[in-house]
């Protein structure tokens, strides 16, 4: 399945400047390993060693945060949107 | 030099004196040196210690701020602390383009506001003008 992912100002160094790439996946995580295949290390700055999403990053499929789907596992369909945006935190 | 309309900031301290005790936390957007659109967000830490702003409220945001072709201002709240970076707020500042502001309640009848770009863990002071 095709998928449209867009991709947060502070990760487009590693898109060579790319807001928006498609992805071939059935799965958030094959988006993923697709998104390697073309833009090696991208992975790294989405996933940990153990394949669990960053805790400061935030995934959304279709506007709607994986958190409340299955996570990296959720199916994903032609024309999906995925967006991979770091959050938003601090303190003091 | 940044500027903030008066009814910004007034908004601003209004959504920080809301959320006490604790953090509060928004999207400003900005354009050319001034303050466009004030988006106060949800904590989703609920902290008077730390902040995360709520991930759908963000990415809802982005999209109009992209759409209008703005750029980012990212805006919390100090309960007790100095209206400056702490260590969390720089090591965690992952938006390099985004002007950061914090808002010191540490005198709650004169709220501070002080303007800091945190780019790869160095901190530069933007000067504020309140205006109006």
């Amino acid at each position: 399945m095709t998928t449209q992912i867009v991709i947060a100002y502070p990760l487009r160094r590693l898109t060579g400047g790319l807001g928006k790439v498609e992805a071939e996946g059935r799965t958030l995580r094959e988006i993923i390993d697709a998104l390697e295949s073309r833009f090696p290390g991208i992975r790294a700055s989405i996933l940990n060693r153990n394949g669990q999403v960053l805790p400061h990053l935030n995934i959304f499929l279709n506007e709607v945060d994986i958190q409340a789907r299955e996570g990296l596992e959720t199916a994903v369909q032609q024309g999906d949107e995925v967006a991979i945006i770091p959050a938003i935190a601090g303190g003091c | 030099m940044f500027s903030i309309s008066q009814e910004i900031f007034r908004a601003m301290v209004e959504h920080a004196r809301t959320a006490l005790p604790n953090e509060a936390c928004g999207i400003l957007a900005r354009h050319r040196g001034q303050a466009m659109k004030f988006y106060p967000a949800s904590n989703r830490d609920a902290s008077p210690i730390h902040y995360q702003l709520e991930p759908t409220e963000q990415f809802r945001t982005f999209q109009e701020i992209e759409e209008k072709g703005w750029e980012l201002g990212i805006y919390h709240s100090h309960v007790k602390a100095e209206a400056k970076p702490s260590r969390e707020d720089i090591e965690i500042a992952y938006y390099p383009e985004a002007l950061y502001l914090i808002l010191s309640l540490r005198d709650e009848k004169n709220p501070v506001l002080r303007g800091f770009w945190i780019r790869e863990r160095v901190v530069e002071e933007e000067e504020i003008q309140l205006e109006g």
